[in-house]
């Protein structure tokens, strides 16, 4: 178990390639890579394939060009689905970054060895809450004649669970769900990285007159940068995908939320109540290109991750 | 647990204060203790709060939650009768949609453990051609939500009729390139290539190279692998939604959102003979995510091992 404990120490994984291997055998590797191979082919490339294919063409007329396309970006829900999706990103991912990096410093500046193990505990705790359940649990913390946040509501003015749940604060809403689920786990990554920093640094700093908060700023803060942008990376791409809070949300509140609110349900909208498999496939690799240019753009320019030894 | 050592013993100077010696860099140190104290209770409060509210919901009355204040307990009594009621519903359906949780995930997860760790096996100690392709593929198809793909595999489910059969979840979920991933990673870094080049001058031929000394050594990567698997398919909602449209065959976060319908609280058109009381839905809500808490429980540095894994230092 050593390996898993220095990467939860945030050790350097990938910068120990095997060295002088010269194996020149290919069938066997050939058939351990196989069943890998043609899943990714079946479950990855195929479906995207299809989903193009759709989205350019329309049953009975053959290639159609990007009418399809045209055609849901004309549709009147689409503009406000991707401004709430686009609220939602921002909101989210500022708490993300302003807060996950603000709670693991200050963590990390916790001398006490058990507290500050178990303040990293209890925050991502909620991560074992990710989808349907974590939007229940909500529900019923926005509620507020029974929810714990019940006072807290009604000292803002909120006495109804439709008024807490008013179109105008859902991005937020969201965004704090999907804070509160999984932002502990991200502490923690930050916290292996803060620990990655030699003492030595920090102590010459200290030395030398810099306060607590220039050695966060100027020296702990630039070693986190490649974490933040992983992170921003990921939750930007899993962000756009909205569905289930809306969804859930929409059940909940008698229709406040209409079952149109993001832009996936948009696109199950079209594929289950209209029936048109095509818009449907537009909005899916409308969807699938921001994702796909993200994730492309961090493996290649984020350095991050290793695909050759060095 | 590693990491709380490690932290320990590597941050000896940073409690002290007193080596600045003035009382205002003193002062200056008590007053931003206090700020990081009050903010770190603060977000205690905002991550664990709601986790202790619903352990106590659903020990009460539907009437009890209401009145009473938010954080009272109740009792054993009525945590029996929400379990009766939640057990009830559509004639415990409750079971079903955890047993079909327990099937899907569980499935995923031998097919997915299967499939990706010969596959990082191969792609860390052996040559082959398209090797380095077939790595970046896999490290930019990892990134993509796994949302993405959900609309384009239900078309084609649906071309190919597995639409409404565990298949139609547990195939798509056992594609896991974050699986090989991890396991390439770990192959490449812990297990010396050096054990294998002198199994295979042995005599050894390539399968039983693997199965018999990479496989026993990989045991930290099949549990970690394992792990995000079972989690992560275990929470999905979008698509086993959309691929299993009868209720008979939802997994339990599926089934979740059918209780949420039955609830009056919530959906007051559903007030009928079937209608379920919020400390029940509050229970159901516990009992969904029972397995993945548990395992949560025993498994922080798994968590962070995934996270950072292939990370190289910042």
């Amino acid at each position: 178990m050593t390996t898993l404990h220095e990467v939860a120490a945030g050790r350097d994984l990938a910068g120990r390639p095997p060295r002088g291997r010269r194996v020149k055998t290919q069938a066997p590797a050939a058939l351990f890579v196989a069943p890998y191979a043609v899943f990714l082919l079946i479950f990855g490339a195929a479906p995207s394939c299809y989903a193009l294919y759709l989205a350019f063409t329309k049953s009975g007329q053959g290639f159609v060009g990007i009418s399809n396309f045209s055609h849901v970006i004309d549709d009147f829900r689409f503009g406000p689905a991707v401004w709430h999706v686009s609220l939602y990103l921002l909101s989210w991912i500022v708490a993300l970054v302003v807060l996950v990096v603000v709670l693991a410093i200050m963590v990390h500046s916790v001398g006490v060895r058990w507290l500050n193990g178990s303040l990293r505990f209890l925050y991502y705790l909620p991560g074992a809450l990710a989808g349907a359940s974590a939007v229940l649990l909500w529900l019923f913390v926005l509620d507020p004649s029974a929810g714990p946040a019940g006072p807290l509501l009604r000292a803002f003015g909120y006495h109804t669970f439709s008024q807490t749940i008013h179109p105008t604060h859902l991005p937020y809403i969201f965004a704090i769900i999907s804070f509160w689920t999984g932002a502990g786990g991200w502490i923690l990554v930050m916290f292996g990285a803060l620990n990655n920093i030699s003492t030595d640094v920090i102590e010459a700093a200290r030395i030398d007159g810099a306060s607590r908060l220039q050695i966060a700023w100027r020296i702990q803060l630039p070693s986190l940068r490649k974490w933040i942008a992983y992170m921003v990376v990921l939750s930007l791409a899993a962000g756009t995908q909205l569905f289930v809070e809306p969804t859930l949300l929409s059940q909940a509140s008698q229709s406040i939320v209409p079952n149109d609110y993001s832009i996936n349900q948009l696109a199950y909208q079209y594929a289950f109540n209209l029936n048109d498999f095509n818009g449907s496939a537009a909005i899916a690799v409308l969807l699938l290109v921001v994702a796909l240019a993200l994730s492309a753009l961090f493996v290649w320019r984020g350095g991050l991750f290793t695909t050759e030894e060095r | 647990m590693t990491t709380v050592r490690r932290h320990g013993s590597s941050r000896l100077p940073d409690r002290a204060p007193s080596r600045q010696g003035l009382p205002l860099g003193s002062i200056a140190g008590w007053s931003g203790r206090t700020v990081t104290g009050v903010v770190l209770l603060a977000f205690v409060v905002f991550f664990i709060v709601p986790l202790i509210w619903l352990l106590l919901a659903m020990t009460k009355s539907g009437g009890a939650l209401v009145r009473q204040g938010p954080f009272s307990f109740g009792s054993w009594h009525d945590l029996v009768a929400n379990w009766d009621q939640l057990t009830s519903f559509q004639d415990h359906a409750i079971g079903q949609w955890l047993f079909n949780s327990a099937l899907y995930s569980l499935g995923a997860l031998a097919l997915t453990l299967v499939i990706s760790i010969p596959a990082g096996y191969a792609m860390a100690l052996t040559k082959f051609r398209g090797r380095r392709t077939l790595l970046v593929v896999t490290l930019v198809v990892m990134l993509i939500p796994n949302t993405a793909l959900v609309l384009p595999l239900f078309l084609e489910m649906n071309a190919v009729g597995l639409v409404n059969t565990a298949l139609a979840v547990v195939l798509p979920y056992s594609f896991y390139p974050f699986g090989v991933y991890l396991a390439y990673i770990y192959f490449s870094s812990s297990i010396p290539s050096s054990l294998l080049e002198a199994a295979r001058i042995d005599g050894a031929g390539e399968l039983q190279v693997f199965l018999r000394i990479a496989l026993p050594l990989a045991t930290p990567i099949v549990a970690l692998v394992g792990f995000f698997s079972f989690v992560q398919n275990w929470n999905n909602y979008y698509l086993p939604f959309v691929m299993l449209p009868s209720s008979g065959k939802y997994p339990v976060q599926v089934g979740l959102s059918t209780l949420l319908a039955s609830t009056p609280a919530f959906n007051p058109s559903s007030a009928g003979s079937e209608s379920i009381e919020l400390p029940a839905l509050a229970l159901a809500t516990v009992v969904s995510v029972l397995p993945v808490l548990i395992i949560f429980l025993f498994s922080q540095r798994f968590l962070v091992a995934g996270l950072t894994a292939g990370g190289t230092k910042g």
